[in-house]
């Protein structure tokens, strides 16, 4: 932006940042500043500090809960809640949108913020203004469609028509594009030089580094929870972008491997290098949007007593992938075949797929993985209940022998090294740590030959993790096929003998351990659908 | 996100010692809760009325009373428990009750159809409605609060159809027995009922037995094991509890019919729910389905069961009540499923699902029929009875709730 003097002063500086979760430190010194006008980027791998960094700013975790100083168009802020940073045009839209489905596009532009007097609606109010905004998003919608009949491309825009009616003057966008097909997402970014244009200035965290390329005009690298660098994308609006998505890259993995993982033991089975697990031409569409391909004709092999990685960047269909393979658990399946040992199989159902050999380990354990509630002994059970049968009247068909079951669990609790005094405690008490070590029980005693792990590690502090991965070291020397899906980069480098990388629901290529490094793997992450 | 160069070593990684018994146990105590207090509550509940009534609440024939007079709710209570476990709920079986009830007076009174066919296919019915309810919860996947709703309903319409808004009486003799019946006396003439004495003896005999064999196999398991003299403790209470409840009813006329029922459900369908795998799948699911399917569960097909097991108790406990009255009426079973689902709150469910036990809601039906009993005896009206029976799920849920949080911490 072109002005006076005054404008050079920045809208927004964060200095010293530090934010420190219980064990954690999620943020350390780091620092942003954001001029008038701007389209600033923050880039970081998953785990970096971006959304953390982004809550403090918006106010999500309040002040005095992080040290440093946040100074707002010059003045020196403090917010206890989200509500104080919007009464200084500091809006944030988050990665899940927040939107009312069955309630109006109106409704929702105007939610906790109504045009009333004397507590009573005014409706006419309310739908002049909302058109007005929609008008400028340029989203031709009427106000009064509820928003449930909106495309999530459309439903991003309400968000925006919802800030702006806020009187924004900084808007953040956590992963604004990562649901949207490339129209939406071009038409999103469009709105978002406008916004510039209007002398609205934006914050945008992103993945997709042609994206950032695109509309930034600086990006800031976030890396362990420290701002690396700030870099300048182009000198002024209209200029060519200067910095090449290497060059981002490279700063976003800069720092070196270390001894983080165990050694890995070789399976030398008669069997070994023979195909345990093969997906081919696998297909499948989200579950409620039909339109769009979730995951989109993969094919790919896990051989026995190899350790298999699949790299990508949130939203690229690595979970889903998982899943769908996984007894049809996720989408709507279209097209693909699923062999294991050689062998197609049907995996319709979960059942089917658990009989076929199969399982899968989720990413979100205490959703999809745990029954809380129960102790720890039934929730390792779980998956292999029909084995659990003991001698004389307990050997039955359909019965559990509750002795054998205990012993078995108490078996893991010692060589899984889950702390607790008994298996008889309950799941929900436990560390992450862990937790993560009772669901690798339940798997690891249903007795698979393929198991899937989505990122097995998240969440755990760096003893447990240790531990994770001479268990899974363990599995694959013992023959059975892993495949390994995980944001870390590092943790794929340091355990897996070959890794996939995904983006947008495609296998964007095949990476041997050999010639592996985050810079390759990152390249594959971010390139884009040829 | 340090980055360390060795491997590093958790430090609490050293294996946990043996806990101690009396940790052990309070453990135990604390996961059980709500059960254990309401066990004791009954216990107070008993002893109260038992002072304020100046001893008739357990004279003999007091007590075969309190057991007829409550026999359906509790049988409609274990059925109730399984269904909230699954973490649903169902509202149909007082009227499904009525409808049974009014089905089974047609076979009989009408049509003098022989007590036994028509007793089963009473069940029949109850199977073939909880399976109707149970396939629009499982397969299309309406909320069983909305499927039984309906249910409500439409039975006691039906109801209200098969008889034609009039009462059918009188039953045979055979089939008033299960209600009202004792099993019958046999051997020589002694002060006691000489089956239940021995069914009795049977009884303790058994369960001494069980804990014996099972104290047996935690041992050869080495796991953790009560310590000798508080085990020896719990099994001579045990049997003094049967032995005293024994010689109560051996007193007057013996073991009624519906003791015998239920019974056997307590012990059926509370083994199946500990020991076979359905039952740990209706725990996982109510527990968390998302994780109970992504593990194997087949949720559809359990839950079905779930609400047909409810159909064929209703049934049952819908001929129990018929035979009771003597008669099939419109306005059976009125109330009856909230007497159930408070009596399985009051026993330990969770309004989430997942928790409870079938011994649990016996226990929660049995302080319901203890306080209904002794409440009539003193004469307090039916306002002021229902009034306290209010207060009481509202103390027993609210204590356990504040339990947990307590434990949380």
């Amino acid at each position: 932006m072109t002005g006076p003097g005054l404008e050079t002063r920045p809208v927004l500086e964060m200095r010293g940042i530090t934010k420190t979760f219980p064990g954690v430190r999620a943020l350390s010194d780091v620092c942003l500043t954001v001029r008038p006008g701007e389209i600033h980027a923050v880039c970081g791998e998953n785990g970096a500090g971006k959304s953390t960094l982004m809550k403090v700013l918006s106010g999500v975790h309040e002040h005095g809960s992080y040290d440093g100083e946040i100074r707002f168009e010059g003045e020196p802020v403090a917010f206890k809640d989200i509500r104080a940073g919007e009464r200084h045009g500091i809006v944030i839209i988050h990665q899940e949108l927040a939107l009312v489905p069955y309630l109006s596009i109106a409704e929702n532009i105007f939610l906790g913020n109504e045009r009333a007097t004397r507590g009573l609606i005014d409706w006419n109010g309310t739908l002049r203004e909302a058109s007005r905004l929609l008008q400028r998003v340029g989203l031709d919608e009427r106000p009064q469609t509820p928003v449930a009949d909106l495309g999530v491309g459309k439903q991003q825009l309400v968000e925006i028509a919802k800030a702006l009616s806020k009187k924004v003057r900084l808007l953040i966008l956590d992963e604004p594009t990562a649901a949207l097909n490339d129209e939406d997402s071009a038409k999103l970014l469009g709105l978002i030089l406008d916004l510039r244009a209007q002398g609205v200035a934006c914050v945008v965290i992103s993945h997709k580094l042609n994206e950032i390329r695109r509309v930034a005009d600086a990006v800031t690298i976030l890396r362990d929870g420290r701002s690396v660098e700030t870099l300048t994308v182009r000198e002024t609006p209209d200029a060519e972008p200067r910095l090449s998505e290497d060059r981002i890259i490279r700063g976003m993995v800069g720092r070196d491997l270390d001894q983080r993982f165990p050694e890995r033991t070789r399976y030398d089975g008669a069997d070994a290098g023979a195909d345990a697990l093969s997906v081919s031409g696998w297909t499948v569409r989200h579950p409620v949007d039909q339109q769009r391909t979730v995951v989109d004709d993969v094919s790919l092999t896990v051989r026995r007593g190899e350790i298999v990685g699949i790299a990508g960047l949130m939203g690229a269909g690595r979970t889903e992938l998982a899943m769908s393979v996984f007894g049809r658990s996720y989408g709507r399946y279209v097209a693909g075949t699923v062999a294991v040992g050689g062998r197609e199989v049907a995996t319709r159902t979960v059942p089917a797929a658990i009989d076929a050999g199969i399982a899968y380990v989720t990413e979100d354990r205490k959703t999809y993985g745990l029954n809380l509630i129960d102790t720890i002994h039934r929730n390792i059970s779980l998956a292999s209940l029909p084995g659990m049968r003991g001698r004389g009247v307990a050997g039955l068909p359909g019965l559990v022998d509750g002795h054998h079951e205990r012993s078995v669990a108490e078996r893991y609790r010692t060589s899984m090294n889950i702390k607790a005094p008994t298996v008889l405690e309950q799941v929900g008490r436990l560390s992450g740590g862990n937790q993560q070590k009772v669901v690798l029980s339940k798997w690891i005693h249903a007795d698979p030959e393929v198991l899937i792990l989505d990122e097995p590690t998240r969440g755990i502090d760096v003893g447990a993790k240790y531990e994770i991965y001479t268990v899974i070291d363990r599995l694959a020397a013992q023959g059975k096929a892993v495949l390994f899906i995980s944001s870390e980069l590092p943790e794929l480098l340091g355990m897996c003998d070959r890794i996939y990388t995904m983006a947008e629901g495609r296998l964007t290529g095949e990476v041997d351990r050999a010639d592996a490094t985050q810079e390759v793997l990152m390249r594959h992450m971010t390139r884009d659908r040829s | 996100m340090t980055t360390t160069s060795t491997p590093p070593h958790d430090t609490s990684s050293t294996p946990s010692a043996q806990p101690s018994a009396g940790a052990l146990l309070l453990h135990g105590m604390r996961a059980n809760m709500r059960q254990y207090g309401m066990l004791v509550a009954l216990a107070f509940l008993v002893v109260l009325f038992q002072i304020w009534t100046d001893g008739t609440l357990l004279l003999p024939s007091n007590v075969s009373n309190l057991i007829q007079q409550n026999g359906y709710i509790l049988i409609l209570a274990i059925g109730m428990m399984i269904v909230i476990i699954a973490g649903h709920i169902d509202l149909s079986v007082g009227s499904l009750v009525a409808f049974v009830g009014a089905m089974s007076a047609v076979m009989m009174v009408k049509h003098d159809m022989p007590w036994v066919l028509a007793l089963v296919l009473s069940l029949l019915i109850g199977a073939v409605a909880g399976a109707w309810q149970g396939f629009f919860i499982a397969y299309v996947g309406i909320p069983s609060f909305i499927v039984t709703l309906a249910g409500m309903l439409l039975f006691r319409g039906l109801t209200q159809i098969v008889l034609e808004g009039q009462s059918l009486s009188p039953f045979p003799d055979g089939f008033q027995n299960i209600a009202k019946g004792f099993i019958p006396e046999m051997g020589p003439y002694t002060q006691y009922h000489n089956p239940t004495l021995l069914i009795g003896a049977a009884t303790i005999a058994f369960l001494l037995l069980r804990e014996w064999r099972h104290r047996k196999r935690q041992l050869a398991y080495d796991l953790h094991v009560t310590p000798t003299g508080l085990w020896a403790a719990k099994c001579v209470a045990m049997a003094a509890a049967v032995a005293a409840f024994t010689l109560t009813l051996a007193s007057f006329h013996g073991v009624p019919v519906v003791l015998l029922i239920m019974c056997g459900l307590l012990i059926g369908l509370g083994y199946v729910m500990r020991n076979a795998v359905v039952g740990r799948h209706v725990y996982a699911l109510g527990g968390n389905k998302a994780a109970a399917k992504l593990s194997g569960v087949k949720d559809k097909r359990v839950t079905f069961l779930i609400f047909v097991n409810m159909g064929v108790l209703a049934a049952l406990a819908g001929c129990v009540y018929a035979a009771r009255l003597n008669a099939g009426t419109p306005q059976a079973g009125l109330n009856f499923e909230l007497e159930a689902i408070a009596a399985s709150f009051i026993g330990g469910a969770s309004m989430s699902g997942g928790v409870g036990t079938v011994l649990g809601a016996v226990i929660g039906g049995l302080v319901l029929g203890v306080l209904n009993n002794g409440m009539s005896l003193v004469n307090i009206g039916t306002d002021y009875q229902q009034v306290i029976k209010g207060l009481v799920l509202l103390a027993a849920v609210g204590f356990d709730v504040w339990n947990k949080r307590k434990a949380g911490r």
